[in-house]
């Protein structure tokens, strides 16, 4: 796949799609937050544009229809003729999630997706019907639209005063070395502008003198701009061209105008050219967008071989969008030019450099120890040297790590798509806030999260928010907030899914638990307890069983989801004021914070993140349940007492656990048990060395590392060992019979 | 076959012998990554009895097979004198634990005979030829059945 070159574009094409579809999103977030300047109102028209450009590059028709008309409503906004109303936002964001799957489904060569009609059209009624069938016509043949005609002046709008330039360069400013291209930039930065090419005087290709100067520009610019302004700009090749500046309401040209009057647009002077022009493929190679800021600009150097439509990258040539990055089939090269620093790397490459440091600290480690081993004088140049390197190694690491990191933006933006959808489905009104996009986490740890994230939203809107009425009942606002924040807390990653709802009702929830047999009737819970039975599985709150959640499969598979990420789960709530969810992750899933114990002369690592506690045992803690078992007695429970060394079958269960050490563990279903160790050696990050691809899965172990020795240590999955140890063999049995 | 595979256009086939309780083995020196000194392996729970456990390889988990277990004799006691021959089967590396290493021996493919059909240990079935040197019997290992595929995805 790599070889084929076009293969590789298309793929470059979509990953910039990715980048499009989040700036898109970005500026509609802006939008809806109130912001409605005109930059982005154009981020938004660019992203839609810049999609649709790269997609007719590769005859993507159902997506570049999609985009064409998402593109034409967007353009009656930027042209300021329709007014940004809260339902228009709505559509719009909806808009956006489609155009999202239509780039999906392209993508992947799948069905485009179903409803996006509907939301067309009732995107064009916002701008006044009949629209639909015109632009229909128009989907078939795809015109980046701005193709620059005298006629602007034949629409009737309501504009803002603005400049108008009409700028004729004569063939002497191409023969002084002059550049138009850079004053039409010049310009593009005064203010917004419109640029239009005028093409009516270009010679067919026989007649055409490729010296001599063609072409005519009408820009438009709106701002803050004086007559100096524009005249400054032009400073140099005034004696080398014709300029005309005016100032009036003129029009800011419908960009669709070009488009919808294609087939009478008529270029005199070539009459071979219309044809071509109008091939789905082939976008004019002219200006192929109004652009804000003058920065699309007609290429001048084209002009001696109009009558040859370039490549439809032709497009993608021009730096349509600053932000967006060159759109559609732009190569990587271009991508390469681009500002914006940053290298698409591999994944595989940076596993292996990833890979390769976990072997550096490794290394070290066992250099140290040796080192401490010879018995050297602490303050000798070797140990001086050595503490050097372990913090280069640990820079090194933490570096690389970074390297894996990614913003976790992404993920909320597919956040407030589902909070979208989910509101929509309940009939609910809901906003919801994001705190710490930038925040960085392991890409596998957000690839991951994505499931139990959607699960928590879906959960927030569907039970955790009122409904407007009572909402407005409560003396809140008739639209509920759902708080999706992330930063960094001492070496973690903390995600809060948060919502202004009623708080969970603990009554109910209690009663919930008892009519289902999840606890005693009798039982006696703190609010934190009742709180957690949330998590318990087979639980279910919601009265009405909906489409969107409560399918009984609830919080159990998210805080599952969590765990096998070596993450926590925590729930804050307050009745009346809303329900937060906390997620503790590790920064990464290449390290571990492990607590390292001693059990039969094996060395073991327990992940801290299953520990709760740590205990010494005394006689009176350990009471015997069956013949084979026991039971501790820990603050008013009874937990399971696991040997961890008969478990793993290490030893034979000991007579008697009185001063052993014990790690309480928690238990996926809320449970807890306690494991025996022999000794607790120290705390430190391992880096963890996948067992499966060498040693297929082993009940209990989830992992190996390294040690400091280059002795390997198993990483234990405590929820795994107790599964599968309560479900087989428990332990004093192993006794009788070994 | 791993012979066929390693060596299909040599009629000379080279063998890396090694003792086994007092029996002489080879494998094709193809498949034969590397040879290391003992090192006690970690243990793996609920793991078969000839899997010894796994070491660490620089920087990769590697599981060590003791051969002698495998072909149904006494453990290797594991200690200095006994070496792990690292092997490659399909995408699998594994560690052979074996008493030492003897030979490095070439011999033209023609010497190699096919093991008789004997039902009555299960040592045969992993034996996928024999040959004479020096007035020894030396077995070939067929390497793929010592060390099935784990996640059966080779098959």
């Amino acid at each position: 796949m790599a070889t084929d070159p076009m293969a590789e574009i298309r793929a470059s094409f979509f990953v910039e799609c990715e980048e499009l579809l989040e700036s898109l999103q970005d500026a509609l977030s802006d939008m809806e937050e109130g912001n409605h300047d005109n930059e982005t109102i154009n981020i938004v028209f660019r992203a839609v544009h810049s999609i649709k450009g790269g997609a007719g590059a590769f005859g993507l028709d159902a997506l570049v229809g999609f985009a064409h008309r998402y593109e034409t409503v967007l353009d009656e906004l930027r042209s300021g003729r329709m007014t940004i109303t809260p339902e228009a936002m709505k559509l719009f964001f909806q808009a956006a999630d489609f155009l999202q799957d239509h780039v999906r489904a392209a993508r992947d060569a799948a069905p485009p997706p179903d409803g996006s009609e509907d939301c067309l059209v009732a995107l064009e009624a916002l701008i006044g019907g009949g629209a639909g069938p015109v632009v229909e016509e128009e989907v078939t043949d795809f015109q980046p639209m701005g193709l620059a005609f005298d006629f602007g002046t034949v629409e009737e709008t309501p504009t803002t005063p603005v400049w108008t330039v009409r700028f004729r360069p004569a063939a002497a400013l191409f023969s002084s070395g002059n550049e138009p291209l850079h004053l039409l930039r010049a310009l593009g930065k005064l203010g917004s502008c419109t640029t239009r090419c005028d093409l009516t005087r270009l010679p067919t290709l026989e007649s055409l003198d490729p010296e001599g100067s063609w072409l005519e520009w009408t820009v438009e610019i709106a701002g803050d701009v004086t007559d100096f302004d524009i005249r400054e700009v032009f400073d140099f090749v005034e004696d080398v061209c014709e300029i005309e500046i005016t100032q009036g309401t003129a029009e800011t040209a419908p960009s669709d105008a070009g488009g919808l009057s294609l087939p009478d647009f008529g270029l005199p002077g070539l009459p071979d050219l219309p044809p071509l022009a109008q091939d789905p493929e082939d976008p004019v190679p002219l200006a192929p967008a109004p652009a804000p800021r003058a920065e699309i600009v007609p290429m001048p150097k084209t002009e001696p071989r109009a009558e040859v439509p370039p490549p439809p990258f032709a497009a993608a040539d021009q730096p349509t969008a600053p932000a967006a990055g060159p759109a559609g089939g732009a190569a990587p090269r271009e991508a390469a030019s681009e500002p914006s620093a940053t290298v698409r790397v591999d994944l595989d490459r940076i596993d292996r450099l990833v890979n390769l440091v976990g072997e550096l600290v490794i290394n070290q480690a066992m250099l140290a120890q040796s080192v401490a081993e010879a018995g050297l004088p602490p303050n000798s140049a070797v140990m001086t040297g050595l503490e050097a390197f372990m913090m280069l190694t640990r820079d090194i690491q933490d570096s690389v790590m970074m390297i894996r990191a990614q913003p976790v933006k992404p993920l909320f933006q597919r956040m407030a798509r589902i909070v979208r959808e989910a509101s929509g489905a309940v009939g609910k009104e809901v906003r919801l806030r994001t705190e710490g996009e930038a925040t960085e986490v392991d890409k596998t740890v957000i690839e991951r999260l994505a499931d139990p994230l959607t699960h928590m939203i879906r959960n927030a809107v569907d039970h955790g928010l009122e409904r407007p009425d009572k909402r407005r009942a409560a003396g809140k606002t008739a639209e509920g907030v759902i708080t999706l924040s992330a930063q960094h807390r001492s070496g973690r990653v903390v995600i809060e899914v948060a919502d202004d709802g009623a708080g969970i009702n603990r009554p109910k929830v209690r009663e919930i638990a008892i009519s289902k047999g999840l606890i005693p009737p009798d039982a006696q819970l703190s609010d934190s307890e009742i709180d957690n039975l949330l998590f318990l599985p087979g639980f279910s709150t919601a009265d009405q069983v909906s489409a969107l959640s409560g399918r009984g499969v609830g919080m159990d598979v998210v805080r599952q989801a969590i765990q096998s990420l070596g993450g926590r789960i925590t729930i804050h709530s307050e009745p009346g004021k809303g329900t937060r969810f906390s997620i503790s992750l590790p920064l990464t899933l290449a390290v571990l914070d492990g607590m390292v114990v001693n059990v039969a002369g094996e060395t073991l690592v327990v992940p801290l993140s299953a520990i709760l506690e740590t205990a010494t045992l005394t006689d009176e803690d350990i009471r015997a349940l069956g013949p084979n078992t026991n039971v501790i007695h820990v603050r008013g429970a009874f937990v399971p007492l696991y040997d961890l060394g008969a478990e793993l079958g290490y030893r034979a269960p000991k007579s008697s656990y009185a001063g052993g050490i014990v790690l309480l563990t928690a238990q996926e279903n809320g449970t807890r048990s306690a494991l025996v160790v022999d000794s607790i050696l120290e705390q430190r990050q391992v880096v963890i060395k996948g067992l499966q691809r060498s040693y297929g899965h082993i009940p209990g172990v989830a992992a190996a590392t390294i040690l400091g020795d280059g002795q390997i240590a198993l990483i234990l999955d405590p929820p795994d060992l107790v599964q599968n140890a309560s479900g087989r063999t428990r332990s004093p049995a192993f006794a009788l019979a070994g | 076959m791993p012979l066929e595979k390693s060596s299909q256009n040599s009629s000379e086939v080279e063998l890396l012998s090694f003792r086994l309780a007092d029996e002489e083995y080879s494998v094709d020196i193809m498949s034969v990554r590397e040879i290391r000194g003992w090192t006690r392996a970690t243990p793996l729970p609920h793991a078969p009895m000839h899997v010894r456990g796994v070491i660490n390889l620089r920087g990769t988990v590697l599981p060590v097979v003791d051969l002698s277990v495998r072909l149904g004799m006494e453990p290797v006691v594991g200690d200095a004198r006994n070496v792990i021959i690292v092997v490659q089967v399909g995408s699998q590396t594994a560690g052979l634990l074996v008493n030492a290493v003897s030979d490095i021996l070439a011999l033209p493919r023609t010497e190699l005979q096919p093991p008789p059909e004997l039902a009555a240990d299960c040592a045969h079935s992993f034996i996928e030829a024999l040959t004479i040197v020096d007035g020894r019997m030396i077995r070939v290992l067929d390497l793929s059945a010592v060390l099935p595929d784990e996640n059966a995805e080779a098959a």
